[in-house]
């Protein structure tokens, strides 16, 4: 049988300012009827770029070389309305982003709508129905009501949802889904990739499934190709490449789950942070003049302490508020109740009085793009701390300074001198973890410091903190979504849910334990790749 | 990788020299205004110098006097000393001319050769018939109006330059003072936020309100015309818009993450506005200020059409234009050459102004 996507020798370059990019070298691979490919690798692996080259969505810049034939139509080189006609109708794409991906200025029945009728000739109403049909059929409850609701209306599984009901609309032969899930917690993950097995099974469609999570690939597809700077290093059935992986970068994938505990701290150690009824509370304007008030429990009575040398894992979906709750400590978010560091209650403080205590209270951020200001040379970022708290230094004793903590996040010093848009993710969290110990803290707030990077990266971020801590006797409160993280980082764990800890407790026992049924949902979310460790669960098939 | 840095700056900068069209009209803007500067010293003629004789002389690349100004110049001395030129012969850069007259010559009134800006002091060769008939040469004086002259006898050329310094002056520091008043207005409000922000912006509004032309009216009604006042008419307007656009760029970065990073580094307002906030809103106020510095010529230009600009004899590229027009029909040259020194200086801050958005953009790193 004729696979429903044939590739051969697929060759894309960019050409950028800085000379020409060779993306994607000469790839080869075929996707049979029916059947799941996963396509896996880091973030510039060219897993992405293969898939819109195939479709012809490369940017302005791209240029393709090679075969890519849909059902033995070549694509490659072929006109724009003639993929205009194959798209929607023959292949179809979800992507990472549900928030971005609709129009927000259209309901969703009427974006539906626009679909069916591109490729088929039917009346409004008849598409209207269409239109709810495909809802139920992607387990959209009330189907028929919600085609008058806005994107911003619905919830980012739901959004989600909706692309994929879009995608289903002319009965593809192909579904590419460009990580579908990424974006989305790891309880609505597991819910969409249900959704995407079972209409697979109904509609009997091929899916190209893009990722970069090993985990997901074990659970979802039976064949996988492992990607690595524009070339497939290793092709094969799941089961095989997880039981005896061939390529050492696939070896390095799978062992890319943070690993290894924690010691221990001494149980006397002293108490630095103690936050007591923490509450945040944002008022959501409501009504033409904003006379009706909506009060939203951002955080609601939380209780945390953390002793010198231990990381607590703050854990929760989004939306909980476990990030809320750690910028309330530092005071980017406004608390009520008290947070007590260092025997000092850090609430009542004015902005020049806390200045001083900011010296050993630190936060590194999620994202590492963002946090990094884009004017200002690394050594300028890492040092700037130490202008503000430790006035009496010179600006080559600064430097010195910044150089050292440079070395410490295992960087070269002498790339101070260059900017932040020069280095890679992992590179820029490193920056930001050395702007942070360079004051010599006590405390360090860790924002998902983990959660932009690749998988391989992360690993070294965690032994990077681990180690830094055990050096320095630092005190982490370390907020993540990741379970496989928390659990190679903390001493106990803290389960948030709408604004409230509903599980608190030492990491193994917690996770081999758990008592709320939340924590276990999550649980099971988060692990079912390697269920053999979380009791409870049968492995999907 | 070198291991100096990159910055995005120096990256910009390479865009930049990469796209000819911005760097053919930054080259060609530098040339300008180096003609505009330097050019006036090297003319030979002072913008201000009145040349009588020389009303409304088209361009032209040969020294004047033409041949066809001399017989009539001669003509008209002639007349006054009461006497006929017989014989005009020209011998390079001298004229031998016999003047015949029925009373004798006062060879004091030759002085009129002199007087003339055509023509140096004449010498008598030879005396005949009691001083009735007089050879005199004279020697002319060579001028050059590339550009021709304006309706009061003024070198062309000389003056387009010296607009160019005005107008080039006024663009760029009325710009400065625009921008520097409103980065830093702009940046306060957007950061101090809530009550601060709405008071200052409210204040921005009400100076939007103003008409501008009654407002330079009335300014120039007060204080008199002056050079002075033309900045503070045109900063004073435009940097409302520079004020906005920095306060929406404020507003935007204060909520990313690196200034949350340097508020809990405890970085004080003052440096997070100076570290933070204002470098990274000025990609933006460059190009605004590319395309701000046009506008303010314009400006300039426009008042100065209407009378409330520079003044006499001072001049810029807006007063010639307005001369221009006024003669349009009988002397076009008027008109053309400081209009092609204006429009080419605006293309060029034009073209530079698209060159640095697409270098500053950084969507295609």
């Amino acid at each position: 049988m004729a696979p429903v996507l044939a590739i051969r020798d697929l060759d894309i370059r960019f050409r950028t300012g800085a000379g020409e990019l060779h993306a994607v070298k000469r790839v080869s691979f075929a996707i049979e009827k029916g059947e799941t490919l996963a396509i896996v690798g880091e973030s510039g692996s060219g897993k992405s770029q293969t898939m819109l080259a195939a479709l012809g969505l490369l940017a302005a810049n791209g240029g393709v070389t090679g075969s890519a034939k849909l059902n033995g139509i070549e694509l490659v080189g072929a006109s724009q309305s003639a993929l205009d006609e194959l798209r929607g109708r023959k292949v179809a794409m979800i992507f990472q982003e549900p928030m971005t991906s609709l129009d927000p200025l259209y309901t969703i029945g009427a974006q539906l709508v626009k679909v069916l009728r591109r490729h088929k000739p039917i009346s409004r109403v008849a598409a209207r129905e269409e239109a709810a049909a495909l809802l139920d059929r992607v387990r959209i409850p009330d189907a028929a009501a919600r085609l008058d609701s806005y994107p911003h209306e619905m919830s980012g599984g739901q959004r989600q949802r909706v692309m994929i009901a879009m995608a289903l609309a002319h009965g593809p032969d192909l579904l590419v889904a460009d990580e579908p899930t990424t974006a989305l917690d790891v309880t609505i993950q597991a819910e969409i990739l249900e959704l995407l097995g079972a209409l697979q099974r109904e509609l009997g469609m091929a899916i190209a499934f893009i990722t970069h999570d090993l985990g997901l690939v074990r659970r979802f597809a039976k064949r996988v190709i492992v990607m690595r700077g524009g070339e497939i290093v290793e092709h094969g059935a799941v089961a095989d490449i997880f039981s005896m992986p061939k390529h050492d970068y696939t070896k390095a994938l799978l062992d890319a789950e943070p690993a290894g505990r924690k010691a221990p701290v001494a149980a006397d150690a002293p108490i630095v942070l103690t936050a007591d009824d923490i509450r945040v509370e944002y008022e959501i304007l409501r009504g033409m003049f904003g006379r009706r008030t909506l009060m939203v429990k951002a955080v609601d009575g939380v209780s945390i302490a953390l002793r010198a040398g231990e990381t607590l894992g703050l854990v929760g979906e989004s939306g909980s508020g476990k990030s809320t709750l750690a910028r309330s400590i530092v005071r980017l978010a406004p608390a009520t109740g008290l947070v007590r560091f260092e025997d000092r209650a850090l609430l009542p403080l004015s902005k020049s009085e806390i200045r001083p205590i900011r010296k050993t209270l630190q936060m590194v951020f999620q994202d590492p793009y963002g946090s990094l200001s884009p004017r200002m040379s690394v050594g300028e970022i890492v040092s700037e701390g130490l202008r503000v708290h430790e006035p009496g230094l010179t600006a080559s004793q600064r430097d010195a300074r910044a150089a050292s903590a440079l070395e410490e996040v295992r960087l070269d010093p002498e790339m101070r001198r260059r900017f932040p848009h020069e280095f890679s993710g992992g590179q820029r969290q490193r920056i930001a973890i050395a702007r942070a110990i360079v004051l010599r803290p006590k405390l360090v707030i860790l924002d998902e410091p983990t959660s932009a990077l690749d998988r391989t990266i992360q690993k070294a971020i965690v032994e990077l903190l681990r180690d830094l801590q055990a050096r320095h006797g630092l005190a982490y409160l370390f907020v993540s979504h990741d379970l496989a993280t928390v659990r190679a980082m903390a001493d106990r764990i803290a389960v948030m849910k709408d604004g409230k800890i509903v599980e608190e407790g030492e990491t193994e026992s917690l996770l081999a334990n758990p008592r709320a049924d939340y924590t276990r949902r999550l649980l099971a979310a988060a692990f079912t790749g390697k269920v053999e460790r979380v009791k409870g669960i049968e492995p999907s098939s | 990788m070198s291991t100096a840095g990159n910055s995005l700056w120096a990256d910009a900068a390479r865009r930049l020299r990469r796209n000819r069209a911005a760097t053919a009209s930054l080259a060609m803007l530098i040339l300008l205004a180096l003609a505009c500067v330097f050019g006036p010293m090297l003319v030979g003629n002072a913008y201000d110098r009145v040349y009588p004789d020389y009303v409304r002389v088209p361009p032209s690349l040969q020294a004047q006097p033409t041949a066809d100004l001399i017989a009539p110049a001669v003509e008209r001395i002639a007349s006054r000393l009461r006497a006929r030129a017989t014989d005009i012969s020209r011998d390079g850069d001298t004229l031998k001319i016999v003047l015949e007259a029925p009373r004798a010559i006062d060879e004091r009134s030759l002085a009129f050769f002199e007087r003339s800006d055509l023509f140096a002091a004449a010498r008598v060769m030879s005396r005949e018939d009691d001083g009735k008939r007089l050879t005199v040469e004279v020697p002319l004086e060579r001028n050059y109006f590339f550009f021709g002259t304006d309706g009061n006898g003024r070198d062309l050329l000389a003056r387009t330059l010296i607009a160019g310094r005005v107008s080039l002056a006024i663009g760029l520091l009325a710009t400065f003072v625009a921008i520097s008043i409103g980065v830093v207005y702009g940046a306060v409000a957007g950061f101090a936020g809530g009550r601060i922000d709405a008071l200052m912006m409210r204040a921005v509004d009400v100076l939007y309100s103003l008409p501008f032309i009654f407002f330079v009216i009335m300014l120039v009604v007060f204080f008199g015309r002056n050079f002075v006042l033309m900045f503070i008419a045109v900063g004073a307007v435009e940097w409302l818009d520079m004020a906005r656009i920095v306060r929406g760029q404020t507003l935007s970065l204060k909520r990313r993450e690196f200034v949350a990073a340097a508020e809990t580094l405890g970085v004080s307002a003052t440096g997070i506005l100076t570290r933070h906030i204002v470098p990274n809103t000025l990609g933006p106020v460059v190009v605004y200020t590319t395309l701000l510095v046009p506008k303010v010529i314009l400006l300039e230009s426009f008042l100065s059409f209407l009378g409330l600009g520079v003044q006499e004899p001072m001049t810029s590229w807006g007063v010639l234009i307005a001369d221009g027009a006024r003669n349009i029909q009988g002397n076009t040259h008027l008109l053309v050459f400081p209009a092609i020194f204006l429009t080419t200086t605006l293309f060029c801050l034009n073209f530079l102004g698209d060159g640095l958005r697409d270098a500053l953009d950084p969507r295609d790193r």
